[in-house]
């Protein structure tokens, strides 16, 4: 094969990296700009920043509980799933258990349905069947941290499973051995050795609650309600809030970003439910 | 040993939320369609209708149409993915500078949020506002305006889920093609086997689990997209982007009685189970089979 010279390749990436970059770059320039500049010839350039958008959406107190909303049900639901998801792991993988492999690919089987598809039952549900005198689920965080599950408790489940099968089983017997009770062998022992996948998974779970948007936006209407929900508020048929709606995305996208560069390498494995190896 | 009772402990809370909040609904929903139900209406009672509903969505144009773009929009989507992030893939093989960091770019959009990828794209298309009409307009003298041309809306709609999920094609494909052995590609070479041959012959059978692998998951996916939509068009103009989830969300939620809304619900869920379950017979199983 002829060899070719590698800053060809260098050159064709950084036109790919402009392309994946761009969208996110225009966001923000859209965010940093007054609303009476929007609508002059749009311009790739920033010449000053104006940064009342931002200021607007922090000072602003519906969306400033939508965020307090987000940050609660995100991460409720992230604990949740990652602590159900480890005693699941663990009974699956320690325990003779009639059908456990069934129950293993059930689990995932709650993931793979379109959400729109349970919209309507869960609507009902959650105002209709599943209340207990004055304490109804509907609007509630308790209620979003439950609906989450749906998707993050599969995802949890899968994505420990090798971590939680890599511990040797030798350990816990090891420790039976010398005496530690079920709980202490989970907490003391396993617990340790699982906390890097554990962690992974946390992270993971809690950015996918974090971004979600279609059940937040349908299942709640105003004690509940998340950013991501926010973003949609500010697109109306009468006329557009850009600014605010480029700076709400920001404050979207941010955690995520965070999130990224913590977690890059396990992205890959963890939204093809661990099929693939980043 | 421990006692499986306390296996099943650990399992139960599990067990319950997700029974709660997947069983109930799937069994909920299939009960529900074979109903009228409007506790808006005159009659708030729920009337059992035999298969009423069911008969509706039949004569239901609106969602034909909605089941027939969004059956453009799987294709086009998914085949452009994986096409693209094949090549990308093999471009990514060669080592040159910067490789890590020009990975770690093009993984950047799997990270963002469906609703803000529809944001972005919505601030980018928007003529007036978005950079890419007036760029168009300025250069190419091109019209681009996706709330009133049907074909661009849907185009623009496609090109948006390619470079949100491109990425992931692209990571599984470099994670396939670097566990090939060289050995076939060696042999190959000495016995004078053109890149067209090696290609059909060798590289793509070895491959082509991954690749399975890859359109089941992107199918899957894209069949149920929303939030993005949902944004950058809010379904129209007219019917060309409303996709299935979005007119349940925006047709049949709000404006139909509950129990119509739970048919068509049940109607998409049974059609995702089928075309899920004809790409496993039909691509991974027998690939299986043969394997041993």
């Amino acid at each position: 094969m002829r060899e070719r010279s590698p800053w060809i390749a260098v050159l064709f990436w950084t036109l790919m990296s402009i392309a994946t970059l761009f969208p996110v770059y225009w966001l923000f320039v859209i965010s940093v700009k007054p609303a009476v500049e929007l609508f002059s010839t749009p311009s790739l350039w920033l010449s000053d920043f104006y940064w009342k958008n931002y200021t607007d959406v922090l000072s602003d107190r519906t969306l400033r509980s939508y965020m307090v909303n987000s940050l609660i049900i995100s991460s409720g639901n992230a604990l949740l799933c990652t602590t159900l998801g480890f005693f699941a792991c663990y009974a699956l993988t320690r325990f003779d258990l009639g059908g456990k492999e069934s129950i293993f690919f059930w689990t995932i089987t709650n993931r793979m349905a379109p959400p729109a598809v349970f919209l309507l039952p869960l609507f009902l549900l959650l105002t209709q069947v599943y209340r207990v005198g004055d304490f109804s689920l509907a609007d509630s965080r308790t209620g979003m941290i439950l609906v989450y599950c749906t998707f993050n408790l599969p995802f949890a489940i899968w994505t420990l499973r090798p971590t939680l099968d890599g511990i040797p089983r030798e350990l816990d017997e090891a420790a039976f051995v010398d005496g530690a009770g079920s709980w202490r062998v989970i907490f003391e022992v396993v617990f340790p050795l699982a906390r890097p996948g554990l962690a992974v998974t946390l992270i993971l779970t809690w950015v996918f609650a974090w971004n979600e948007y279609l059940l937040a936006a349908t299942l709640t209407n105003f004690n509940a309600r998340t950013l991501t929900t926010g973003l949609s508020e500010y697109v109306t048929t009468t006329g557009t809030n850009w600014g605010i709606m480029a700076a709400i995305s920001v404050f979207t996208l941010i955690p995520a970003l965070i999130v990224f560069s913590l977690v890059q390498r396990h992205i890959v494995a963890g939204l093809t439910f661990g099929a693939v190896k980043g | 040993m421990q006692s499986r009772t306390f296996g099943w402990i650990l399992l139960a809370p599990t067990l319950l939320i997700l029974f709660l909040f997947g069983v109930v609904p799937f069994i909920y929903v299939i009960v529900v369609s074979f109903h009228q139900w409007n506790p808006f209406g005159a009659n708030p009672d729920m009337v059992f209708n035999w298969a009423q509903n069911y008969r509706r969505i039949v004569f239901d144009g609106q969602f034909l149409a909605s089941l027939g773009v969004t059956a453009a929009f799987v294709a086009f989507a998914v085949a452009s993915q994986i096409l693209l992030g094949y090549v990308l893939a093999l471009a990514f093989l060669r080592d040159f500078p910067g490789k890590a960091f020009f990975r770690t770019i093009h993984t950047l959009p799997l990270i963002m949020a469906p609703i803000i990828v529809g944001s972005v794209w919505k601030l980018m298309m928007t003529p007036s506002i978005g950079i890419i009409p007036a760029a168009m307009q300025g250069w190419l003298g091109y019209d681009l305006n996706i709330g009133q041309n049907a074909v661009q809306a849907f185009v623009v709609t496609v090109v948006m889920d390619v470079w949100h999920w491109t990425p992931l094609v692209t990571l599984t494909m470099i994670a396939a093609l670097v566990s090939l052995p060289a050995d076939p590609f060696e042999q190959a070479q000495i016995d004078g086997a053109g890149r067209a041959q090696i290609f059909w012959h060798i590289t793509l059978p070895m491959i082509r689990p991954a690749i399975l692998a890859t359109v089941f998951i992107r199918l899957m996916d894209a069949l149920r997209i929303v939030d993005e939509v949902l944004m950058l068009t809010g379904g129209g103009p007219g019917s060309a982007t409303r996709f299935i989830g979005v007119h349940i969300f925006k047709e049949v939620f709000p404006r139909t009685n509950y129990g119509y809304g739970s048919a068509v619900s049940v109607i998409v869920l049974y059609l995702t189970i089928v075309v899920c379950w004809l790409m496993y017979v039909g691509l991974i199983a027998p690939r299986n089979k043969d394997k041993g």
